[in-house]
């Protein structure tokens, strides 16, 4: 464990945006444009202060990085804990990012109670970048439930028709399936007390832990219910088409971009290396559950009037996939996983970006409100086609590399697994594509669309650092994949007990076990797979 | 002196009652002598507050049985006597514009409060069945008055009779068992107690005593099912009466409660556990449930505090020094989280709105921003959402009983604060989703500012850095018993 960074440089990134919000506070009400330059202000210094997480990041370190520790609640063993490994930073980069660009698109989006609105949106981004860098589970566990405040006003105050029916029902779903994780936080809590006779909710000391296999089963169901939720698997999913499509545009794309996945880094960080032998044991379920998922998924989009609700679906389908990739249980898969994660977040963030936009010129979701835009609106279509290619995985987008990965990951552990994620693939391009057809293609039908402007500068900013993001990962993966190699070592390991890591294979790293000979070409395929 | 067994040290040890006692009498004084002189009357029972609170602070770390073993000055107690003078000051800050907008005159008002206040203390220290009965009384007969203050209004006279035959039927229910168990040991004093039972076999005739005992406390700290009261003598009593009801003396029967069957009944433990586990999971669903379909404020409150005694259960439930210690934290959380919604409350009553009604909350974000944001945070502690401190109440209260194996009851526990959330939200909803106003301006004086400060600060600090709380919680239960038997505390 180290801090390479020489100062508190998680901190500075988690309170970055709550300077924001104080200085928001301090601010008149009726001046709205000084807040939104507070806001975006705010945001760009977050995403900055962020960035050395990308350079300074050191990715021959299998350890925790820039790791703060200070004592917080000494009699019960909380402490304030921060740390990253590759998989933390690049999500937290991600959210740093996606701040930017969710406040950026609110400008002329909110005009009502515009000083909160601001407010609830950086509050909600101190509690993501907490809720991923706590090593510390009961520190985990206050900034996920943070976040619930600030995303249920963002849906209830400035969302559409149904707005406090969506926020109750985002709020509760989430609200039982994280209490009902709090119980399983506690049993780990006691269990390692009972082993140990130490308090702690030092994650890291819990990785170590040998559970038994009846205790495990039970924390790893109570895990299971609040990360699922999350996710959000099927059949707990019902609470995402309505929390999507009434939440405000930036609350939808911050909601898919980086809400969704604190539910697969909290089975990535906490299900598989705390209870690894539970995770084995109920691979089939969470398997089955993943393909419904991206089956039942794909098929409601297809059937969607409303283009936001059909991005919605889209998503049950998308992380259907990325839960595939992770219980595979193999490296590759892991690493599809992670990888697919960011391409969700960016494909499908850039996606309610785009139904924004003519949201907020037109007041209507209906896709058979719209037809033939391309004609009118042709920088948006442009772009509209990058993100739905993006998003069915076309080669030399973001999308390809994910999807490859996760594919190759379960080819070998179920040929059947992999047949479904394939179709779910090509439903993925079916419903996309046909999205894309009935709205930008043919001749303006409506006549309220003749006039439709094109995107303004501020909004094609919005969508530059994605599609920049989109092509690099697409071509050049490598430094995304070399961030994440020891982090998937590391729960690979507890996964698998004849697991090598890789870097320990290389030689790199002392002190590991040693290396049978032979099991570190067997990693090859992660890298040559995805020149 | 010495043959009855006092010895001037005592007097010393009862400094903070005795301070309670002389400015209560003081007040009645004052009242007659000069007439109309409510700031004073307000002034001076805040002082007498303030005293008592100060000599109080100076016993800590004191350990030692007073009174020929009537009373305990020990940690235990002195943190409930500290609950018991922060809700007590609190109440009497939010009663002072009160009355005013409802036109009473404080009179006796003050006198009272002291008096229940009194009585609190008592029933923390009491460690014999006599002591405890006395201070229990004292308490509620303050209350029966209280409750009754508003003499024009029929909901206030109602809830005082209301409360008084209750009260009066569950004090008999109490005594019953008392006296059963008092036959079944041949002491009162609870040490002497544990002894003799533990020295004996459970009998039926045992059990039935300890059964009138819980049911006789279930009453007082409004456990389903003995919970019928509450609502409506919430709903009726003047709303800081409410407030203090529902903190003070909750606080207070707990404290009763757990002295007697932790230290006193510590041979049927199992017994107990099995009891107080039911009452728990019962009143922790009835109270949520109910309190959902609610539209007064004070009556969703009165279910909300139901269903919160059912979470303190819990922690008695595990019967541990750990149980106890997330009891009185709990308590301790409750008290600024409650009280702090009832301020709100109190600001809401103008000349020309009652304000406790949900309605009445309707665009408060508009027109008092700060009162909005604060009952957010309450609301929200309530829930047991972080950062509050009710957050830090509940993941104590819920570790003890999974420490001791009670995962059912922590899971019922946990599903309960969910379904909470629903009815503390509708609340959120009101104030900040809808934009109709209704009635005069709020204004915000200084004693409900400060109430309101206390309240906020209390909720955020503990919910962010609880260690101090922590710590305070585990001394009181170390000390907890180690002058009594302390035989079973594992």
């Amino acid at each position: 464990m180290s801090n390479a960074a020489g100062f508190p440089l998680l901190s500075l990134i988690l309170f970055t945006p709550l300077v924001g919000v104080v200085l928001l506070l301090l601010t008149d009400r009726r001046q709205e444009d000084r807040i939104r330059w507070i806001a975006n202000a705010t945001a760009g210094a977050g995403f900055l202060v962020s960035l050395p997480l990308w350079f300074w990041y050191d990715t021959q370190d299998a350890g925790w990085q820039f790791v703060e520790r200070l004592a917080w609640i000494p009699s019960i063993g909380a402490e304030y804990f921060l740390g990253v490994d590759g998989f933390s930073a690049l999500l937290i980069l991600l959210t740093t990012l996606m701040g930017v660009i969710g406040v950026l698109s609110s400008w002329t989006a909110i005009t009502v109670r515009v000083k909160e609105y601001y407010v609830f949106l950086l509050a909600l981004q101190t509690g993501m970048l907490g809720a991923f860098m706590a090593l510390d589970f009961l520190l985990f566990f206050l900034f996920w439930e943070v976040m619930l405040v600030p995303m249920y006003f963002l849906i209830g105050i400035w969302g559409s028709d149904n707005r406090l029916y969506s926020a109750i029902k985002f709020f509760l779903f989430t609200l039982v399936g994280s209490v009902v994780m709090l119980l399983g936080i506690l049993a780990v809590y006691f269990y390692n007390h009972s082993v140990t006779g130490v308090y702690t909710f030092d994650v890291t000391q819990f990785h170590q832990l040998n559970i038994p296999d009846g205790l495990q089963w039970w924390i790893f169901l109570a895990f299971f219910l609040g990360f699922a939720v999350k996710v959000p698997m099927f059949p707990f999913h019902t609470w995402l088409p309505d929390a999507h499509t009434d939440a405000p545009t930036a609350g939808s794309v911050i909601l898919a971009a980086v809400l969704l996945k604190m539910g697969t880094y909290g089975f990535i960080r906490f299900s598989l290396p705390i209870v690894p032998e539970a995770t084995a044991a109920f691979v089939p379920l969470v398997v089955g559950l993943s393909i419904i998922g991206i089956i039942y998924g794909a098929l409601v989009a297809m059937a969607q009037k409303d283009w936001k609700r059909l991005v919605a679906y889209s998503s049950v389908s998308h992380m259907g996939m990325v839960m595939l990739g992770m219980f595979a249980l193999t490296p590759v898969g892991i690493t599809g996983s992670i990888v697919q994660q960011l391409n969700h977040g960016i494909s499908t963030g850039a996606l309610f970006l785009i139904v924004g936009i003519v949201y907020e010129r037109r007041h209507t979701r209906e896709i058979a409100e719209y037809g033939g835009l391309s004609k009118v609106m042709p920088v948006y279509a442009t772009i509209f086609l990058v993100m739905t290619m993006s998003s069915i995985g076309l080669p030399t987008l973001n999308g390809f590399i994910g999807e490859v990965l996760i594919l190759q990951g379960i080819f070998v552990v179920s040929k059947f697994w992999a047949f479904v994620a394939a179709s779910g693939i090509v439903l993925g391009a079916a419903y996309m594509l046909w999205l894309y057809q009935r709205t930008m293609f043919g001749n303006v039908t409506n006549p309220k669309n003749e006039g439709l402007p094109d995107l303004s500068m501020r909004e094609i900013w919005t969508f530059v650092p994605l599609l920049v993001l989109a092509v690099w990962i697409g071509l050049y993966p490598k430094p995304f994949l070399d961030r994440l190699e020891t982090s998937v070592d590391n729960v690979m390991a507890r996964v698998s007990s004849d697991y090598t890591p890789r870097l320990a294979a290389a030689g790199a790293q002392a002190g590991q076990r040693e290396v049978p000979s032979g099991t570190a070409g067997a990693q090859a395929p992660v890298r040559g797979g995805t020149r | 002196m010495a043959a009855l067994g006092f010895s001037p040290s005592d007097f010393y040890y009862l400094l903070p009652e005795l301070i309670l006692t002389a400015g209560a009498l003081l007040l009645l004084l004052v009242n007659v002598i000069v007439p109309r002189r409510d700031d004073l009357l307000f002034g001076l029972s805040m002082g007498t507050l303030a005293v008592s609170t100060l000599v109080l602070l100076s016993f800590a770390g004191v350990d030692i049985v007073i009174s020929r073993g009537l009373l305990a000055i020990d940690g235990f107690a002195l943190f409930f006597k500290l609950i018991f003078l922060v809700s007590a000051g609190l109440t009497i800050m939010m009663s002072a514009p009160y009355l005013r907008v409802e036109g009473v005159r404080a009179g006796e008002y003050y006198f009272l409060i002291l008096c229940a206040t009194l009585g609190m203390m008592f029933m923390a220290s009491g460690i014999d069945l006599i002591t405890l009965f006395i201070g229990l009384e004292t308490m509620a007969i303050a209350f029966y008055i209280l409750a009754g203050y508003l003499k024009p209004s029929h909901r206030s006279n109602e809830a005082a009779v209301k409360y008084f035959l209750l009260g009066a039927f569950s004090l008999g229910i109490l005594l019953y068992g008392m006296s059963i168990v008092y036959g079944m040991t041949g002491s009162t004093r609870l040490d002497e107690i544990a002894v003799a039972l533990a020295a004996q076999d459970r009998s039926l005739v045992l059990s039935l005593g300890m059964i009138l005992l819980a049911a006789g406390m279930g009453f007082k700290i409004a456990a389903v099912p003995f919970h019928m009261w509450a609502p409506d003598v919430y709903e009726g009593a003047p709303t800081p009466v409410t407030a203090f009801l529902s903190v003070g003396s909750k606080a207070a029967s707990f404290a009763m409660l757990l002295r007697i069957f932790i230290e006193g009944l510590a041979a049927l433990t199992p017994d107990w556990q099995v009891v107080f586990a039911f009452l728990a999971v019962v009143t922790m669903t009835v109270g949520n449930i109910a309190a959902i379909t609610q539209s007064n404020m004070k009556r969703m409150l009165a279910y909300s505090s139901i269903a919160h005694a059912g979470y303190v259960l819990i922690g008695v439930v595990a019967a541990t020094e750990r149980g106890v210690v997330a009891a009185l934290v709990y308590l301790w959380v409750y008290l600024f989280m409650q009280l702090g919604a009832f301020t709100v409350i109190t600001m809401l009553r103008r000349r020309d709105v009652v304000g406790d009604e949900l309605k009445d909350m309707s665009g408060l974000f508009a027109r008092s921003p700060i009162a909005a944001v604060a009952m957010l945070l309450f609301m929200l502690s309530l829930g047991g959402i972080p950062p509050t401190a009710g957050f830090m109440g509940k993941v104590w209260i819920f570790g003890a009983a999974i420490d001791q194996g009670f995962i059912w009851l922590a899971v019922v526990g946990v599903v309960n604060s969910a379904i909470s959330l629903y009815y503390y939200l509708r609340v959120v909803v009101f104030m900040f989703f809808r934009e109709e106003t209704t009635g005069s301006e709020i204004t915000i004086g200084p004693a409900l500012a400060t109430a309101l400060a206390v309240g906020v600060v209390g909720t955020i600090l503990f919910g962010i850095y609880p260690q101090w709380l922590f710590d305070q919680a585990q001394n009181a239960a170390a000390l907890f018993g180690s002058t009594a038997s302390s035989a079973m505390l594992r």
